[in-house]
């Protein structure tokens, strides 16, 4: 009784699906997928980077993090909030404690907070407990001032889109003219208002400006030459750390780990021989 | 199981003594898996994914009860208390990941676990009552993982919330109805994300009763073996401990070791980016997936896209997507064959490793695109899960010529080394 419901039942399942089979292929061949955007042969993939902390022996290239943070106060804090970090966090970057408090007094964006006199909305000081304050005060106010665009948290970004840092260091020095071989397959092609090319984007057209444009926009106190590919290098190193600000600790951990149970596996292995030795199996 | 050559309790230390009088808990251990569990001398690695899918559940369970001390449940503040865990607390990204990755290594585990089960036949008698034990056990596993996953709330978690929880309002009539009664709103939101919460945090503890049965039930019968021909004498088995309690540690360190590497060095591999944005209602994702655990019933679901006897794709595909796992249910009755290995059966085991290979690429179609030509791919392949179970198995099982069965497991070991004469008998 069994096998006969169930055989009911499969072929019930393996009709359904063939039906479902029959309109997928025809509907295939008359008429064929288009390209998708993601698939689109003018979209690229992200420009290789390499970092420090890459790979299963990354460290974070201290210095290089502190001027991605310099990067990340001066062009891009004034659109992008950070607010999963806080400043008391850029102690494990290398500033010392003193720094970190100047670095918080000075930030251009108050904590939002109440007038203590008056119990008015107020800002005040950030201190080293605090995140890092949004630049805007809610979305709207986000919006109005960007096109209707939001700019997104930074605080994970490295994290949050396929590609991570090497593709945010594609965007940041991947703006151009579409190619000449896209003008030639869609001659009609016309960026859409208020959108900039890049092919390194998913859709190709993103909403955000170029922002690193000039040699010299941010002076690096370290000597280093501004070039906008370094400060781009830089920025997505600070973005990495600031996703994980934990790397360094899971790669020693996780190396010690890794010895530890290498050689209690082995270890194991040979008790499990010790026991079985005398024993045919 | 009470074999009569079982090593029998006998405690000599005046406190264990006192114990075994007032309540046998160590005699009940002993028994279980201790000296006192006689077992198949020729298991092989496959026969250790049990232990090891216990341990992925202890992990799970107290990585899960610390993160639940740190973590909060409600929708505005959920995405920042996991990022909190992750950077302000002590250790806290030691336990997400590790919570995260036992998820995924809990599954891995299962899944060989299981198929160890389709391939030896160890869903048949006697052990259908494991077989069904487990397959109840995978269902909770998967309502427990997807509102996991639910509870960073993050885009994925809820998008896959979303579409999960909208198979209810395939049900004709009274469908909607159950969804919004079941999320308690008209869309994932915080009523929802806290239930979740709640029977995220209950349902291992049912798991965790489950496995006891499931395991009870196994010990009146006892393990099979990889020849699945029945224990004959002492000389088939050995005790539980200490052959098997060293076999399971060595396979622990190995679990562990890969665990590790996952962990420490890979510990977004198996995820998605898309998690890592906080969930927005009014943006659905480019692509919405679950977790690849799920990929191959993902499939399936998406398959269906024909109202076929005017019943919807969507119902179609829902009922399929349950079927594909409730079948499982009904294999020890589908599958007819009085010989238990795949070892033995040459049609069965052509037919098994087309299964396998069938669910990887429902799998890889699972986390795809739902573009045409993965559409397509997993159209025939899920045409050939069902096929297999409803249609090539039970037509098999009663049709094919199987090999001849070794004697006894000792037969078996000793063809095994080369000595087949009674002389050689000794298999110590």
């Amino acid at each position: 009784m069994v096998r006969t419901l169930a055989g009911l039942v499969g072929i019930g399942f393996v009709l359904a699906l063939a039906c479902a089979l029959w309109t997928s292929v025809a509907g295939v061949i008359t008429s064929p997928p288009d390209h998708l955007i993601g698939d689109s042969k003018y979209h690229l993939a992200p420009k290789p980077l390499h970092l420090a902390s890459d790979g299963v022996f990354g460290k974070f290239d201290r210095r290089q993090v502190q001027r991605g943070f310099q990067v990340f106060t001066e062009v891009c804090s004034a659109c992008h909030s950070l607010k999963e970090v806080s400043f008391r966090d850029l102690q494990e970057i290398g500033y010392n404690e003193a720094e970190v408090k100047a670095i918080a007094k000075n930030w251009k964006i108050e904590q939002p907070s109440i007038n203590p006199d008056t119990g008015e909305a107020a800002t005040r000081p950030n201190l080293p407990s605090d995140h890092f304050p949004s630049p805007f005060a809610n979305e709207v106010a986000a919006r109005a001032a960007n096109n209707n665009a939001l700019p997104p948290d930074l605080s994970l970004m490295a994290k949050a889109r396929e590609g991570g840092a090497p593709y945010i260091y594609s965007i940041l020095t991947g703006y151009q003219q579409p190619s000449a071989a896209l003008k030639k397959d869609f001659p009609d092609f016309t960026v859409p208002q208020g959108l900039n090319f890049n092919p390194y984007f998913p859709t190709m057209n993103i909403a955000m400006a170029q922002q690193l444009k000039t040699e010299g926009q941010v002076e690096y106190t370290d000597g280093t030459r501004p070039t906008v590919d370094q400060m781009a290098q830089d920025v997505s190193a600070f973005l990495v750390w600031a996703a994980e600000p934990k790397l360094e600790a899971r790669h020693q951990y996780g190396f010690m780990a890794i010895i530890f149970l290498i050689i209690a596996s082995g270890l194991a292995y040979g008790a499990y021989r010790e026991v079985w030795a005398d024993v045919k199996h | 199981m009470s074999f009569p050559w079982a090593k029998h309790y006998a405690p000599k230390n005046p406190f264990m003594r006192w114990m075994d009088e007032k309540l046998p808990l160590p005699r009940l251990v002993y028994n279980a898996v201790g000296a006192g569990y006689p077992v198949p001398r020729n298991l092989n690695y496959f026969w250790n994914f049990g232990v090891l899918a216990g341990v992925a559940l202890t992990i799970q369970i107290v990585t899960g009860i610390v993160l639940a001390m740190h973590y909060a449940a409600n929708a505005g503040v959920a995405f920042d208390s996991v990022e909190h865990i992750m950077r302000d607390v002590n250790g806290g990204w030691f336990l997400r990941y590790a919570h995260a990755t036992g998820a995924s290594m809990f599954f891995i585990v299962v899944y060989i676990h299981i198929f160890r089960g389709l391939f030896y036949g160890s869903y048949k008698a006697p052990r259908e009552m494991v077989w069904l034990l487990g397959v109840v056990i995978f269902l909770l596993m998967m309502a427990t993982a997807f509102m996991g996953y639910v509870l960073p709330w993050g885009q994925m978690s809820f998008w896959g919330a979303q579409v999960i929880t909208g198979f209810f309002s395939a049900i004709p009539g009274v469908g909607e109805t159950i969804r919004i009664w079941l999320l308690g709103g008209y869309a994932p939101d915080d009523a929802a994300l806290n239930r979740f919460f709640s029977l995220h945090y209950l349902l291992p503890f049912v798991i965790a009763a489950v496995i006891v049965l499931h395991i009870w039930a196994l010990h009146i019968p006892g393990s099979s073996n990889p020849t699945g021909v029945d224990v004959k004498g002492e000389q088939d088995t050995v005790p539980f401990h200490p052959y098997y309690t060293a076999k399971d540690g060595f396979g622990v360190g190995i679990f562990l070791l890969i665990f590790a590497s996952i962990l420490f060095f890979a510990p977004n591999a198996l995820g998605h980016p898309d998690n890592y944005i906080p969930a927005n209602p009014l943006q659905t994702p480019a692509e919405i997936v679950p977790e690849w655990y799920f990929w191959p019933f993902y499939a399936i679901l998406r398959s269906f896209t024909f109202n076929f006897l005017f019943i919807p794709a969507k119902l179609w595909g829902v009922l399929a997507m349950f079927g594909s796992i409730l079948l499982l249910f009904f294999l020890p009755w589908l599958d007819a064959s009085p010989v238990r290995s795949g070892n033995y059966r040459p049609k069965f085991r052509v037919a098994f490793w087309i299964l396998v290979v069938d669910v990887l690429v429902l799998g890889y179609c699972g986390g795809s695109p739902a573009h045409p030509g993965y559409v397509i791919t997993a159209q025939i392949a899920a045409i050939y899960y069902f096929a297999h179970f409803l249609i090539i198995l039970p037509w098999i099982s009663r049709s094919e010529r199987t090999k001849p069965l070794p004697n006894s497991i000792t037969e078996a070991v000793l063809a095994k080394h080369g000595g087949t004469s009674p002389a050689q008998s000794a298999l110590a």
